[in-house]
């Protein structure tokens, strides 16, 4: 559990052009006891001399839906990716500023990021299926990675997977069908399933529901409402009426700096700042 | 920029049919097209029916035996074309043994780990590699690869691997192990280049589901790189075979010229490129100018056969695991 009141912000690199309006604590996020899955200050990232995120400071809690919303090109795909590292995969990045999991330092010089991806899970915009094995291959590949060999708990691992992805009974017949066999909303929810084989501790999901039709985001949506009690959701989505049905609390980033964090309900009933209220109304982005 | 129109309609600009003008280029595009399609076809066809013409008399005289005879003897007028079907193979075995990985290898280094600076250097070295001409890769064999074979690697391999069959007996220098060592260097080139295509292909969205699992580099190329690649990745190799097949002038000076069948790879051979190469100028009698040219019918039913052969098991790679947890 981390301690807020002792959560100073370190700026390793100051910004000069930072937000006029600073995102708001509102009292009702202080007062109530959360546990905090992410604590973020003063974070900032660089891809080569352009910077994506400006001097963000956010508090995530555990075991909830975060949203994060916003118009395209505001970082906030940028954003969830520097949450696991998997910026790092472009070459050419550059971050300041602290990023805690559960307490923990993910920027360590110690961490290794296959092992902060590894607490920390990822499903994309895209399903993506490994073509060449089968539904179950797929789910348990993660597991494989880590060593597991154990027949019996990969096999209760495999049901548990498919199951809380809302998926077991569709697929329990055709576990040996390739992954790329099924239905679009069906190999997403492989995806999710395959995340969430390894047990993460997060779970990040970039627009999963972008590339579905509304038939299978519903059953997207409903699974990420159950995951909910038992692991931190952090969902970025195009869809308001998405970030209003699934997420305990909603970020609105615009232009790489965080405007507005608060209860999903204060968000689209009562935001504080003018700009939240313009995009959350549809009048911009 | 289009000219003002006289007309005052506003539909004027577009016209409701095409002029004759405006038409052919389209007809004559697609009769030309057809004309090279087909001058492939004739080309293919021309060849095997000369080559067909030219052995007629060695099917008729030797008939199916001469696939199966291990003997090539024009002093007695006796010829088949065994030897030189297995050393065709045998030396394209070795070299796609030798060239299958380190191409890929190299592919997947320049794809995936190579600092982008370095790349493009690497990419043309090793396509410069397949601008040498094959007789300068055969000079090399012969006065470099050759003597350093036979004084330092073949002695070792039969020191510590010479109980194996494929490492015993006489070491010459020239063999098929020396060939196929060459026409592996020679087909380097084409399957790192296509094996490297081939791998860029591999979406980005493979890689990062590969590394949002905690994969390392390493686990990432086997997962999500190479399981992905792999039917693309045997079709180089099967490009990289069709070059071995046919590949005559180093093989000729390096493979020792000898028609015969031995276990050992220190061995000399000859493949069906290479006898007919050497020996066209010398065939003196009309049957061993047309066992020469069944040789080459047979070369050509050789590389059809490997690649039909390929091109099945390609199909049954696409097949899918059983869903059973191992």
């Amino acid at each position: 559990m981390a301690d807020l009141s002792q959560a100073k912000p370190v700026v390793t690199r100051p910004v000069a052009s930072a937000p006029p309006m600073a995102p708001r604590t509102p009292a009702a996020i202080a007062k109530e006891p959360m546990e905090v899955a992410f604590d973020i200050s003063g974070f900032s990232l660089w891809y080569g001399a352009n910077q994506a995120l400006f001097d963000v400071g956010i508090q995530i809690p555990a075991r909830a839906v975060t949203a994060i919303i916003g118009p395209s090109g505001c970082g906030k795909s940028t954003f969830l990716r520097a949450l696991n590292r998997m910026h790092e995969l472009t070459p050419g990045t550059r971050i300041a500023g602290r990023l805690r999991l559960f307490g923990e330092d993910l920027y360590a010089a110690a961490v290794d990021p296959a092992v902060v991806r590894r607490r920390v899970g990822m499903v994309f915009q895209k399903s993506n299926p490994f073509p060449t094995m089968s539904i179950a291959e797929n789910v348990l590949v993660g597991l494989r990675l880590n060593g597991v060999n154990d027949r019996a708990l990969l096999r209760q691992r495999l049901e548990e997977s498919l199951r809380m992805a809302a998926l077991w009974d569709e697929v329990k017949d055709i576990l040996g069908r390739p992954g790329s066999s099924l239905s679009g909303g069906q190999q997403q929810r492989l995806c999710i399933a395959r995340a969430l084989a390894v047990q993460p501790e997060v779970l990040l999901m970039d627009e999963p529901c972008s590339a579905l039709d509304p038939l299978a985001t519903a059953k997207i949506e409903e699974l990420i409402n159950d995951l909910r009690a038992s692991f931190t959701v952090i969902i970025v989505t195009h869809n308001m009426q998405q970030a209003a049905r699934v997420s305990n609390r909603t970020a609105f980033f615009y232009l790489g700096r965080l405007v507005e964090y608060d209860e999903t309900s204060t968000i689209f009933m009562n935001p504080s700042n003018p700009q939240t209220e313009a995009y959350v109304a549809g009048r911009f982005g | 920029m289009a000219a003002p129109s006289v007309s005052t309609s506003p539909h004027s600009a577009i016209r409701s049919t095409l002029p004759a003008g405006v038409r052919w280029p389209d007809i004559s595009f697609r009769w030309l097209a057809l004309l090279a399609a087909v001058t492939i076809l004739v080309l293919i066809a021309l060849v095997g029916w000369e080559l067909y013409q030219g052995s007629r008399l060695a099917i008729g005289h030797f008939g199916p035996r001469f696939l199966v005879n291990s003997t090539w003897n024009p002093v007695t007028d006796e010829y088949g074309a065994w030897p030189f079907i297995f050393g065709t193979l045998v030396s394209s075995l070795i070299a796609l043994v030798i060239a299958v990985p380190l191409g890929v290898a190299t592919a997947l280094y320049l794809t995936e780990l190579a600092p982008v600076r370095l790349r493009q250097p690497v990419v043309m070295i090793v396509e410069m590699l397949a601008a040498v001409p094959s007789v300068i890769f055969g000079l090399w064999g012969i006065f470099v690869l050759i003597p350093w074979l036979r004084d330092h690697l073949f002695v070792w391999l039969k020191e510590t691997l010479g109980f194996l069959p494929l490492f015993r007996g006489t070491i010459y220098g020239v063999s098929m192990l020396a060939a196929g060592i060459i026409v592996a260097i020679m087909i380097l080139p084409i399957i790192t280049s296509v094996s490297r295509e081939i791998l860029r292909s591999v979406p980005n969205l493979q890689r990062e589901a590969a590394y949002a699992l905690g994969a390392t580099h390493w686990e990432v190329m086997r997962i999500a790189v190479l399981s992905y690649a792999r039917r693309g990745l045997f079709g180089a190799a099967v490009l990289g075979l069709g070059r071995a097949l046919g590949e005559t002038m180093a093989v000729t000076m390096v493979i020792g010229n000898r028609p015969d069948i031995s276990a050992s790879l220190f061995a000399p051979g000859y493949t069906l490129a290479s006898v007919i190469a050497n020996e066209f100028t010398e065939a003196t009698t009309d049957l061993y100018l047309s066992s020469l040219f069944e040789l080459g019918l047979v070369l050509v039913a050789v590389t059809i056969v490997v690649n039909v052969v390929a091109q099945l098991m390609l199909r049954s790679l696409a097949g899918s695991g059983t869903g059973k947890v191992r």
